[in-house]
């Protein structure tokens, strides 16, 4: 959310970027924004991560959850503070001309160059993503430090330096994720990222919890699911009803399938 | 510790002064007064010079502020023991007799005196607020606090116990017409109207089954996912709210039907107010109808001030002795140590189920309390915030702790229903150098702008500060329960297999 702010900011203020701007102008603001959002949420998350969860790792497992929903609140109203409670508007910059079209219309499905855009993106950063946490060192470290931390420290892995990457990494893609979702949207808010933020755990949950391809393939369910709820006209309750029927999934996989689809038993599942 | 040294170091300077002054053996001599007198002397002349220098300075002491001193005093006095009997009595007294101090404020009669900053007392309708949330503040604090079920989706309780108030006493199904010791509604008007007490009842058990039938599915999981489930269901619950008007009930069954349950975004207004009914009030004297002022009865807001109280000692009542029953102490249990307590026999499900349902049951007394109070209800009420804002007041009291559980209803509720708007009152008053509020410039999308403070807007990350604050530096709350602050310091917790004390700060790697 604070990824977006940014990345709006940035390209209305750096670029003044308009609509039908050109492929010169909107190349390099995007990925300005995209450099300074994930910079930005890298550096802030990695900043809470010291502040806020270092000191309470050895706390009762309630603690840490609860300072984390604080957290999400005090970040919430720094967006307001920021850039107040009216949406913030971004012009429509995105080309969106047709790449292809599907049957004829007016009954055609055209694919259009503005929904390439986020997958631009996203694929060669799931491609790092894999690769970084299945064939680093880092990655194993990681991986340790997850299944056990007394036992990852006894290995000599730096478990404090460990997680403060993965948070610098977590938010770097929230960065990211947000100036998708300002270029994409063209408006963005503050509360913005709560509903969203609850939807990328269901579907990290869907796919199964500590499995990157797995939270692609959630999410890719989950946008599918909501298109069905919301707009196709084959029985769909309508918009109205869309986080009824995520979160009831979410509740269903939890008590289900806690492992999600493709991922392996966890502890706190089950 | 360091606290203590910074006393301890002002104490022995202050003998060292009197020493200097040429006051000998000072501290030995009072040392060797009675105990009571050295308890009691040095509050009362620190108080009295406070005061003294107050008035020279031109702030003339207010008698309610020394009357209120007084009993501070007393109670300070009071021998440990029936303090712990005497200080809950005060409060209660003092609470039962504000709706006659505000009466006086409002006459301009004695009035009260004004606090720095904040300026105003609370006025009646937030008192109600305060004596509802903290009966909410309680509810949960049987599930985060005694059980340590980090519950996020408390206000689906609240939501479920208020439309149970509206359907079962309003006009809101106008195609039934039943009355059953109804107040505040003139005979033969169309829909369900109840006495507001049964409908207490009757949402009390609704939200504790709803309680049971969202624990059964989710209580198994732990932790993380707990918390994340019982979001998603508070947000399922808003929702529903949000759309179960006939419109949304159609799309969502696929089949047209003009059943209408929660009367959509417009809310469902208005509820019947509250009142004992004619039979009540010709045998037992109470008052039938909280609307009509009849002689000796103050007015609507008093009555359900003082109901309101009844029911929180009620709720209070009940959670104590629950906390201290065999079912109160396996919570505990559970929230020490799950693996030890189920080891031991404790049904860890039905434990934790009927810890849901209990908080659930006084959710929906407070939430059918409040709608009736309202007099209508309204699906954003029911939004996360207000899990958070509950959740913030069971925390900054201390968990697991009923009296601080009310404390921070208290104060918590105060701000966000009038502290935080005359604490910004009080800001733009002022002209601070950086800050000179410019109020025909004020952008009221943001909290600050212009120079002046819009605080109400910064409600969110004031809860989100006094969570992690007190998640940082002081975990057991202000009032803390004995029990909770021994396990916060001796860190049990659910990974004991290896318990490596520190993590190694710097390594290879």
């Amino acid at each position: 959310m604070i990824g977006g702010m940014t990345a709006a900011t940035v390209a209305l203020s750096m670029f003044s970027l308009q609509e039908g701007a050109s492929l010169g102008t909107l190349v390099p603001a995007i990925l300005v924004a995209l450099l300074i959002a994930m910079a930005g949420c890298a550096l802030l998350n990695a900043t809470i991560e010291r502040v806020a969860y270092r000191p309470l790792r050895r706390a009762p497992r309630l603690v840490p959850l609860i300072t984390a929903i604080g957290v999400s609140f005090i970040l919430q109203n720094v967006a307001l503070i920021w850039k107040g409670s009216a949406p913030i508007a971004m012009p429509r910059s995105l080309p969106d001309g047709s790449i292809f079209t599907i049957a004829t219309c007016p009954n055609c499905v055209v694919y259009t160059w503005n929904r390439l855009f986020p997958i631009l993106i996203t694929v060669p950063v799931l491609i790092g993503l894999v690769w970084l946490v299945r064939y680093t060192r880092r990655g194993k470290a990681m991986r340790a430090t997850a299944q056990d931390k007394d036992a990852a420290a006894m290995m000599g892995i730096d478990v404090n330096r460990t997680i403060a990457f993965v948070f610098l990494l977590a938010g770097a893609l929230a960065g990211a994720a947000g100036v998708l979702f300002a270029f994409y949207f063209q408006t963005i808010r503050y509360d913005t990222g709560f509903t969203i933020g609850l939807i990328a755990f269901t579907a990290a949950v869907l796919g199964g919890i500590g499995n990157l391809p797995g939270a692609v393939l959630g999410a890719l369910l989950i946008g599918l699911i909501q298109a069905f709820v919301e707009g196709l006209s084959w029985h769909s309750p309508g918009p109205g009803w869309t986080t009824t029927v995520v979160f009831s999934i979410l509740i269903m996989i939890l008590v289900f399938r806690p492992q999600g689809l493709l991922g392996e038993q966890t502890p706190e599942g089950g | 510790m360091a606290r203590l040294n910074v006393r301890d170091r002002m104490q022995s300077g202050f003998w060292r002064g009197l020493e200097a002054v040429g006051i000998r053996d000072a501290r030995r001599r009072w040392e060797a007064q009675s105990p009571f007198l050295q308890r009691s002397l040095p509050p009362l002349v620190i108080a009295a010079l406070v005061l003294v220098l107050a008035w020279v300075a031109g702030v003339p002491p207010h008698p309610t502020l020394l009357g209120l001193l007084a009993v501070v005093y007393a109670l300070y006095l009071l021998p440990r023991r029936a303090r712990r009997i005497a200080l809950p009595l005060t409060v209660l007294g003092i609470a039962l007799a504000y709706p006659f101090l505000w009466a006086n404020e409002l006459n301009g009669t004695n009035a009260l005196f004004e606090i720095p900053v904040f300026k105003a007392f609370p006025n009646m309708d937030t008192m109600v607020a305060i004596v509802i949330f903290a009966m909410m503040a309680i509810g949960l604090n049987m599930v985060v606090g005694y059980a340590g079920l980090l519950d996020l989706g408390y206000v689906a309780f609240y939501a479920i116990g208020a439309y149970t108030a509206a359907w079962f006493a309003s006009p809101h199904f106008a195609s039934v017409d039943f009355e059953f010791g109804a107040i505040g509604v003139p005979e033969g008007v169309d829909g369900f109207h109840i006495s507001i007490w049964l409908v207490v009842i009757i949402a009390a058990i609704i939200t504790a089954v709803a309680g049971v039938l969202i624990g059964l599915p989710t209580l198994r999981l732990r932790g993380d996912y707990l918390a994340i489930v019982t979001l998603a269901f508070g947000e399922i619950i808003h929702q529903a709210a949000l759309n179960g008007d006939a419109d949304g009930i159609s799309a969502l069954l696929d089949t047209k039907t003009d059943f209408n349950l929660t009367n959509g975004a417009f809310g469902i207004n208005p509820v019947d107010p509250p009142g004992f009914g004619s039979w009540l009030s010709d045998h037992l004297g109470l008052p039938a109808d909280f609307i009509v002022e009849n002689g000796t009865y103050v007015n609507f807001v008093t009555l359900i001030y003082w109901s309101a109280i009844g029911l929180l000692l009620f709720t209070v009542f009940c959670s104590i002795r629950l906390r201290d029953s065999r079912l109160g102490r396996a919570w505990i249990a559970i929230r020490e140590d799950e693996v030890a307590a189920a080891a031991m026999g404790v049904p860890l499900m039905r434990t934790k189920t009927w810890a849901y349902a209990g908080g659930a049951f006084f959710g929906g007394i407070a939430g059918a309390w409040y709608g009736s109070f309202k007099q209508g209800v309204f699906p954003d009420d029911f939004l996360l915030n207000f899990s958070i804002f509950i959740l913030c007041m069971v925390i900054l009291g201390g968990m697991g702790n009923v009296w601080g559980a009310i404390a921070g209803a208290a104060f918590l509720t105060y701000l966000d229903k009038e502290g935080l708007s005359n604490m910004a009152g009080w800001f733009n008053e002022r002209d601070f150098v950086l800050f000179q509020c410019e109020p025909v410039a004020q952008d009221p999308s943001k909290p600050f702008s212009a120079g002046c403070l819009n605080a109400p807007l910064l409600a969110t990350g004031i809860y989100g500060s006094i969570l992690v604050l007190a998640m940082l530096f002081r975990p057991q709350g202000l009032i803390p329960e004995e029990r909770r602050q021994r396990e916060i310091e001796e860190g049990v917790h659910d990974e004991p297999l290896m318990d490596v004390r520190q993590a190694p700060e710097e390594g290879p790697g």
